[in-house]
C-alpha cells in the first residue's frame, strides 16, 4: 500500500495539525486582510489573515474555534500556499475541492491536504474540511475585483 | 408501567440505521420521532377528507373543521387550560414567542421599562425581545443562575425592580435541562403585576404540564417536539391577555368584515390570530400526538425518562474522561469528552448510528456560564431504552479515537 493511501498516517498527519496547529494566533499588523469564517450550519468559527505582497502570500494565520477536521485542514492549507502567487494558491484550492467533491486531481500538488480526500464518505464534515479553504478563496476573489488590469 | 419493547414497535424510525448501525436517537431535544398513528391520521386527512377548514358548506369541509377545533379541546385538555380559546395555533413555538413579544410586548411596553431573561434561554426567546426592547427603548435584565446554572425565586426577587413587565423564560432550558421554579415565579411576578412568559417547548412533552396551576401567563411550545408533524405550534394565553394581544399577521380568516375605508373588525381569539389557511393536516398530527402520549400516560413518560436520564448520567459520571455539566438536572443531558471538540464527538457517535447534538444549542449567551464554548446534548424520550444508554456510553469511553470517525 503506498503510504497515501493507509488511513493511519492520513489520521496521523490530521491529529499532528490538530494539536499542534502551524501559523494559529492572529496579528494586529494592518497589512493583513481579516475574514470571519463563522459555519451556517455547524459551530465551527475560524478568523483568518492573509498578507499579501505583489501578488503573493506573504503569510497566513488563523484562530478560532473549530473542530480537529476543519483546524488540521486550515493549518496544512497555511502551510501550502505561503510563498505561492495568487494564481498558484487558486490552484491548489481548485484542486482541494476537486479531491473532496470526488472529482480528478493533483495529488502531487496538495502535499499533506490528501489526508482528507476521505472526506466525501463523511458528507457532514465536508464544511470542516473545506471552512478555511474557502475563506482564502474568498479573500483572493475579492483581491480580483479590487486589482487594476494591466 | 410503559412497556418500551411494545412503544418501540409504533415508531417505523426506530428501525432505520443510520452509518450501517441501527438508529440510536438521542437528539429529542430538536425534534422527536412519529408514531405510525400520527402518520395514518395526516396520511388519513390527506386522502380522504381535504378540504379547507372554516371555508366550506359542504361535508368534507365540515369534517375537517370538526377535527381541527377538536385537536383545539385536545390540547387545551392536555395542559389543563380552562377553554379551548385559550389554545392559539402558530407554526412552531418559536413563531408562539414571536407572537407575545411582537403582538403583547410592542404594544404593551413603554420606554424604560424592563423585560427578564435568563442564560439558559432559546434564541427565540431571546432575538424577538431584544428587537422589541431596542424599538420601544426597554431594557432587558439577565436573571443570575447560581453555581448548578439554575434559576431560583430568589434570583428573580434580585432581578424584579419598578420597571420589570415581562419576565420570559423556560420551563426546562433546553441546554441545562432544569426544571424552573414557574408556580413560584408566577405567584410573586404577578403580585407585581408583571407578566410571565414560559417557553415550554423542552416541558410539554416530557411531563405532565397544568397552566391553571403554573398561573403562567402565556406557554409556547411545538407539536414536533412531542411525536407531533413540524410546522404547528401552540401559544396558551390567558384569555384578557389574548385578547389584549395584537395579531401580528392579517389576511383571510382573521376578519369579521372590512370596508374600503381601511376599517376591519376582527374575529374572537383565538380566530384573530390564525390569519391564512393553516397547517391543517400537521393539527391533525397533532391531536394524534395528543392521543398517543395521553393512552401512554405523561406521568408514566415522564417517570420512565427521569429513571432513564438517571441510569445514562450514573454511568457518564463514572467515567474519567467525560464531563457532565448538568447531573441533578431532568431535561437533555449537556456533556463533553475531554479534549474533544464537541463536533468531533458527534462525529464519532453518527459513526456508530448514535444521533446527538453538538454546540450551542441556540443558546448562545450561556457559554460564559459553562466556561465552555460548545456541548454535546444528548436528550432523551419514552422510546429510549438502557440498552441505548450501554451503547451510548461505549461509545464515550472511545472517545480518544474520535479521527476513527474521519476515517471509518
Amino acid at each position: 500500500m503506498r503510504s497515501l493511501d493507509n488511513p493511519m498516517i492520513l489520521r496521523e498527519i490530521i491529529l499532528d495539525h490538530y494539536e499542534y496547529p502551524r501559523n494559529r494566533g492572529l496579528t494586529d499588523d494592518k497589512d493583513y486582510i481579516k475574514i470571519n469564517m463563522n459555519s451556517e450550519t455547524c459551530i465551527d468559527d475560524i478568523d483568518i489573515q492573509v498578507k499579501i505582497e505583489d501578488g503573493v502570500i506573504k503569510d497566513f494565520r488563523f484562530d478560532g474555534e473549530a473542530c480537529a477536521i476543519s483546524t488540521a485542514s486550515t493549518s496544512i492549507l497555511s502551510e501550502l500556499i505561503k510563498g505561492k502567487t495568487l494564481e498558484e494558491a487558486k490552484y491548489i484550492i481548485e484542486q482541494y475541492n476537486n479531491m473532496i467533491y470526488e472529482r480528478e486531481y493533483d495529488e502531487e500538488i496538495l502535499e499533506e491536504a490528501i489526508a482528507f480526500k476521505n472526506t466525501s464518505k463523511q458528507a457532514n464534515r465536508i464544511k470542516c474540511a473545506t471552512l478555511g479553504w474557502n475563506g482564502l478563496s474568498q479573500i483572493i476573489d475579492e483581491q480580483k475585483v479590487g486589482e487594476p488590469h494591466d | 408501567m410503559l412497556d418500551v419493547e411494545q412503544v418501540r414497535k409504533d415508531f417505523p424510525m426506530l428501525s432505520v440505521s443510520m452509518h450501517d448501525h441501527p438508529l440510536i436517537y438521542l437528539d429529542n431535544g430538536a425534534t422527536t420521532l412519529k408514531p405510525q398513528s400520527v402518520i395514518q391520521a395526516i396520511c388519513e386527512y390527506l386522502s380522504s377528507y381535504s378540504a379547507n377548514a372554516h371555508r366550506g358548506d359542504y361535508d368534507l369541509s365540515h369534517r375537517v373543521d370538526e377535527t381541527f377545533e377538536n385537536v383545539r379541546q385536545k390540547v387545551a385538555n392536555f395542559i389543563h387550560a380552562p377553554k379551548k380559546e385559550n389554545i392559539v395555533f402558530t407554526y412552531g413555538a418559536s413563531d408562539s414567542l414571536n407572537l407575545v413579544a411582537y403582538g403583547y410586548g410592542l404594544t404593551h411596553l413603554q420606554e424604560d421599562d424592563e423585560i427578564i431573561l435568563s442564560f439558559q434561554e432559546h434564541a427565540s426567546n431571546t432575538l424577538p425581545w431584544f428587537d422589541v426592547s431596542r424599538q420601544k427603548g426597554c431594557r432587558i435584565q439577565y436573571v443570575t443562575l447560581d453555581q448548578d446554572g439554575q434559576i431560583t425565586l430568589e434570583h428573580i426577587k434580585e432581578t424584579i425592580n419598578e420597571h420589570t413587565k415581562i419576565i420570559a423564560i423556560s420551563h426546562i432550558s433546553n441546554v441545562l435541562g432544569y426544571l424552573n421554579p414557574i408556580k413560584e415565579i408566577c405567584q410573586y411576578a404577578h403580585q407585581k403585576g408583571i407578566i410571565v412568559v414560559v417557553d415550554g417547548a423542552q416541558s410539554v412533552p416530557h411531563m405532565p404540564v397544568d397552566v391553571e396551576e403554573l398561573d403562567c401567563d402565556f406557554l409556547a411550545f411545538s407539536a414536533h417536539k412531542m411525536c407531533g408533524p413540524t410546522g404547528v405550534g401552540i401559544l396558551y394565553g390567558k384569555l384578557n391577555l389574548l385578547e389584549e394581544t395584537s395579531p401580528t399577521r392579517l389576511g383571510g380568516g382573521s376578519n369579521s368584515r372590512y370596508y374600503k375605508d381601511g376599517q376591519v373588525t376582527l374575529k374572537k381569539v383565538p380566530a384573530k390570530f390564525e390569519a391564512g389557511t393553516p397547517n391543517i393536516e400537521g393539527v391533525i398530527g397533532l391531536g394524534s400526538a395528543i392521543d398517543y402520549l395521553t393512552q401512554l400516560s405523561m406521568k408514566e413518560i415522564h417517570e420512565y425518562e427521569l429513571s432513564l436520564r438517571r441510569y445514562a448520567v450514573d454511568q457518564l459520571l463514572q467515567l474519567d474522561n467525560v464531563i457532565v455539566y448538568n447531573p441533578d438536572a431532568q431535561g437533555p443531558i449537556a456533556f463533553n469528552i475531554k479534549g474533544v471538540f464537541s463536533q468531533d464527538a458527534a462525529s464519532l457517535f453518527n459513526t456508530y448510528g448514535i444521533a446527538i447534538r453538538a454546540g450551542h444549542h441556540c443558546a448562545k449567551l450561556l457559554d460564559n456560564y459553562l466556561e465552555t464554548n460548545t456541548t454535546c446534548r444528548a436528550s432523551l424520550y419514552f422510546y429510549n431504552t438502557r440498552e441505548e444508554i450501554d451503547q451510548f456510553i461505549e461509545i464515550c469511553k472511545k472517545g480518544d479515537d474520535f479521527l476513527d470517525a474521519f476515517f471509518g
